[in-house]
């Protein structure tokens, strides 16, 4: 049996009256990827909202690895492993990407709160953080701060900063958002070049994407888990064609 | 843009290596601090007044500049820091070194316990709750007459010589030596804070909020020991100003205190380190200018540098200057 | 001892009320722009200042002055509006907060130059004064006048929002700025004229607070407070919640300043900060 890296089961969330997240139980294994799909307004990001703490459940459970997160912080979350990527872009606009993920680097080695060292002492995490952008090729424009950098360049670096915290489950809401389709491949490369360690959960709407790169499909419609299976599956199912796909995405 | 030479190996630590790096710029700013001894000797009181509302801004500037935290009632620990050291030499220990770590002490435990509060609250509460702590502080002081003297001001501070040495003379000649090497110290420590790991995760508060806990980091926590670091400076300089004119008067708690420092904070240019520096020297200088020309209507001048600035220079003096030189060298090259 | 208490639970009633006039305008301001203006005060003040200068320089009745009162403040603050807010819209509340402070220092200094630093003298008419007995109680005339006319003042603004084309486009503005913007709602001039008819109400308010409260240039700032805890704790753009804030603190602040005098001062930010604490977004808020 394959080893079972996230899963939540019959997590709840309303806002008022409008089911947000009604009943969701699903399992993300070891190394998955996962696709996560929907009509805007299914609550697809909510969720991704509830699994790191950013939202409280009203009922539900919550479980990284063996352990129940449920009530867990969403920093704690972070240095269990548990890291997302925003679908706007979230980042630091006057802090260059260098500084960025080297202070996501210390972070997670505990040496952020340090503040009797100076910042150069810290060789290794710097090491470390142009180690991981230069693997996202951002190397050559790390010492330029964030808000010069092109639009696609952001898109990277939302991801390089969830890679500094060394992830064991990533979620990455809709990595390739806003970015215009001839260089969407470009994060998808990026995407599929993650560790085979690290399971993934994205968000897409680009169903060639989705079929390209998941092993497996999670559709949500009005907050509810509508059907999930392998590509070829989700592709054959009647329900989904109707309330997803039946507009001529495929 | 690159400050390596082309071909060799990109060092990451050499970029970050220099940004911390001492300027000639800064360092010819420390030296002209020592230049009032000789050519202005007889303005050595307003000197240690300067440095010591430098410091004062320099702590706000950890919470405003660099960890983007509002306080529009910073005078609360800059009052506590000035009445704890003052109480202790009434009551019989002048000593001022001790002094001046005891009143950090006890201004730091009370930032510590302040900070439970402010790290619960955001935006317009948070302006409304540092104004209401700052008042609430002032209240108190005022109505412990039989203490703090209230309205009439803590007097009877007796400082004993420092080193059992020097004096504190009445032309202030020892009172700028000791403030100035109090302020240069801490500048030290304020320095080193704000190029540690610990610095760049403030500025990355500073920057985004919601990402920081997506990147582990726990901002409560963060938060809660800069409020203790800047807390403890502003108390240093507040322990300062009672040792150096051994009165602490009660508007040290004021809420036009705390927005004094504030002015001189975004005069010189917040998130700048020599932001508050400048800012307060230029303050302090206008002040005893102007307020020496019309005292009552000194309030005119404040309140219209504040507009000012904050229209038509939204980063400060420093901030203009660093925009102007950007222009200058892009349209050189 | 009863009658005591009635008459205290009067008087700062009319104190809540007055101060309620002084700052619901505040309330609206920061509810739909979101702009920190801590010149209220200030506007208060310039309707105080022309209440004062039109009573005693020029010789008019003290209700004569009120409409001018209210005027002055509307369109002095509708300049500012025009000159300055407008810039700092989209600029953090520490930006907001220094550019008001600034006016509010050089409104301080100003009246200073004009009327000095003095308490100003106010004669009432004659029929505002002495107190109305009822068997063991008795009413300062001046005092039941104040709750009247915060009371039609509110009821007034009640049914302007309610009933009114105005009012309806001023709630859609507080709700969602940037759908009634879409709607084509013209949203920068409802703005000005609630921030005018706002900084009106509490010009109207420092001609009324002459008596009760003492003018002098100082009271931009030292009343200030009291206008910011009312919004702070009723919540923002909230006519309700300022009300019925306004008037527990004036009850509070009287009967604080009788019964425990000697902590009269403190324990109104002490309260203050605790509801905060407790609810930072107001204790009436609906959100």
């Amino acid at each position: 049996m394959t080893e079972i890296a996230l899963s939540t089961s019959g997590l709840n969330k309303k806002f008022g009256s409008l089911v947000v997240a009604g009943d969701i139980s699903l399992e993300l294994p070891r190394g998955a990827r996962y696709a996560l799909i929907g009509p805007n307004g299914a609550g697809k990001t909510t969720l991704i909202n509830l699994m790191t703490g950013m939202l409280a459940p009203d009922s539900g459970k919550i479980t990284l690895g063996t352990e129940d997160i449920t009530a867990v912080p969403p920093d704690v979350r972070v240095k269990r492993g548990l890291v997302r990527t925003f679908q706007i872009n979230t980042l630091f606009p006057n802090l260059t990407p260098l500084e960025a993920v080297t202070l996501a680097v210390c972070e997670r080695r505990g040496e952020a709160g340090v503040w009797w060292k100076s910042l150069p002492s810290c060789k290794a995490a710097a090491d470390e953080a142009y180690g991981i952008l230069s693997s996202l090729r951002l190397g050559e424009h790390c010492e330029r701060p964030t808000k010069q950098l092109a639009y696609g360049q952001q898109r990277l670096l939302e991801i390089a900063l969830a890679l500094a915290s060394k992830p064991k489950v990533l979620l990455l809401d809709e990595p390739a958002a806003g970015v215009p389709k001839e260089e969407s491949g470009e994060l998808f490369a990026a995407v599929a070049g993650i560790s085979s360690d690290i399971s993934v959960l994205f968000i897409e709407h680009d169903m060639e994407v989705v079929f390209r790169f998941a092993s497996r499909i999670i559709v949500m419609v009005s907050g509810r888990i509508l059907v999930e299976g392998t590509p070829d599956e989700i592709a054959a199912n009647e329900r989904v064609r109707e309330v997803y796909l039946g507009s001529g995405h495929v | 843009m690159n400050a390596q030479t082309p071909g060799a190996a990109f060092n990451p630590q050499e970029v970050l290596r220099a940004q911390v790096r001492w300027r000639a710029l800064e360092i010819i700013f420390w030296v002209a601090t020592l230049a009032p001894f000789v050519l202005t000797p007889n303005y050595l009181i307003l000197c240690s007044q300067i440095a010591i509302a430098a410091l004062f801004a320099l702590s706000l500037d950890l919470l405003v500049g660099y960890s983007g935290i509002v306080s529009l009632g910073h005078a609360v620990y800059f009052g506590v820091g000035a009445y704890s050291a003052g109480l202790l030499a009434k009551h019989g220990w002048g000593e001022p070194i001790s002094g001046l770590l005891f009143a950090s002490v006890v201004t730091a435990l009370v930032g510590y316990l302040i900070s439970f509060i402010m790290v619960r609250i955001t935006h317009f509460a948070l302006i409304m709750v540092t104004v209401g702590l700052c008042l609430l502080f002032g209240e108190i002081a005022n109505s412990l007459h039989d203490v703090t003297g209230g309205d009439d001001g803590l007097q009877g501070v007796k400082m004993w010589s420092i080193f059992g040495i020097y004096r504190f003379d009445m032309f202030g000649r020892t009172a700028y030596v000791y403030t100035l090497v109090a302020t240069f110290l801490s500048f030290l420590v304020l320095r080193r804070i704000i190029n540690s790991p610990f610095g760049l995760s403030l500025r990355g508060m500073r920057e985004n909020q919601r990402r920081m806990p997506a990147i582990g980091v726990p901002m409560k926590s963060r938060l809660q020991v800069v409020y203790v670091i800047s807390a403890c400076f502003a108390g240093l300089a507040g322990a300062l100003s009672a040792q150096t004119t051994q009165f602490v008067a009660l508007d040290a708690l004021s809420f036009q205190r705390s927005a004094e420092v504030l002015v001189m904070l975004i005069l010189g240019g917040a998130g700048r380190l020599y932001g508050g520096l400048i800012g307060a020297a230029m303050f302090m200088v206008a002040r005893d200018q102007l307020a020496d020309m019309n005292p009552q209507y000194w309030y005119f001048w404040l309140g219209l540098l504040l507009v000012i600035v904050i229209i038509f220079l939204p980063n400060g003096i420093l901030g203009g200057l660093a925009a102007l030189i950007d222009r200058v060298r892009s349209r050189r090259s | 001892m009863i009658a005591r208490f009635v008459s205290l639970l009067f008087d700062g009633f009319a104190y809540g009320m007055l101060l309620f006039v002084l700052s619901v305008g505040l309330s609206v301001t920061l509810g739909m722009m979101n702009f920190v203006n801590l010149a209220h005060g200030a506007f208060a003040m310039v309707g105080g200042y022309v209440a004062i200068a039109l009573m005693n320089r020029m010789g008019w009745p003290f209700l004569a002055t009120l409409p001018v009162a209210f005027l002055a403040a509307a369109l002095f603050s509708v300049v500012l509006e025009r000159v300055l807010y407008r810039r700092l819209y989209r600029a953090t509340d520490l930006d907001q907060s220094l550019l008001t402070i600034g006016i509010v220092f050089m409104s301080i200094a100003i009246a200073a130059y004009v009327f000095g630093t003095n308490q100003q003298p106010v004669q009432l008419p004659d029929y505002l004064r002495g107190r109305i007995v009822l068997g063991d109680f008795s009413f300062g005339v001046y005092r039941l006048f104040l709750i009247v006319s915060a009371l039609i003042i509110t009821g007034l603004m009640v049914i302007g929002l309610e009933y009114t084309r105005f009012g309806a486009q001023v709630r859609a503005c507080v709700d969602n700025q940037r759908m009634a913007r879409g709607l084509g709602l013209n949203v920068d001039y409802v703005f000005m004229m609630t921030f005018a008819l706002g900084s009106g109400l509490a010009g109207l308010g420092g001609a009324l607070a002459i008596e009760p409260m003492g003018l002098d240039p100082n009271f931009a700032l030292k009343y200030l407070v009291y206008m910011l805890i009312v919004v702070a704790v009723g919540g923002l753009a909230s006519i309700r919640g300022a009300f019925f804030t306004a008037g527990l603190l004036g009850v509070i602040d009287i009967f604080s300043k009788y019964y425990v005098p000697w902590i009269g001062g403190f324990i109104l930010y002490l309260v203050m900060v605790g509801l905060l604490i407790w609810r930072p977004n107001g204790v009436f808020a609906r959100r």
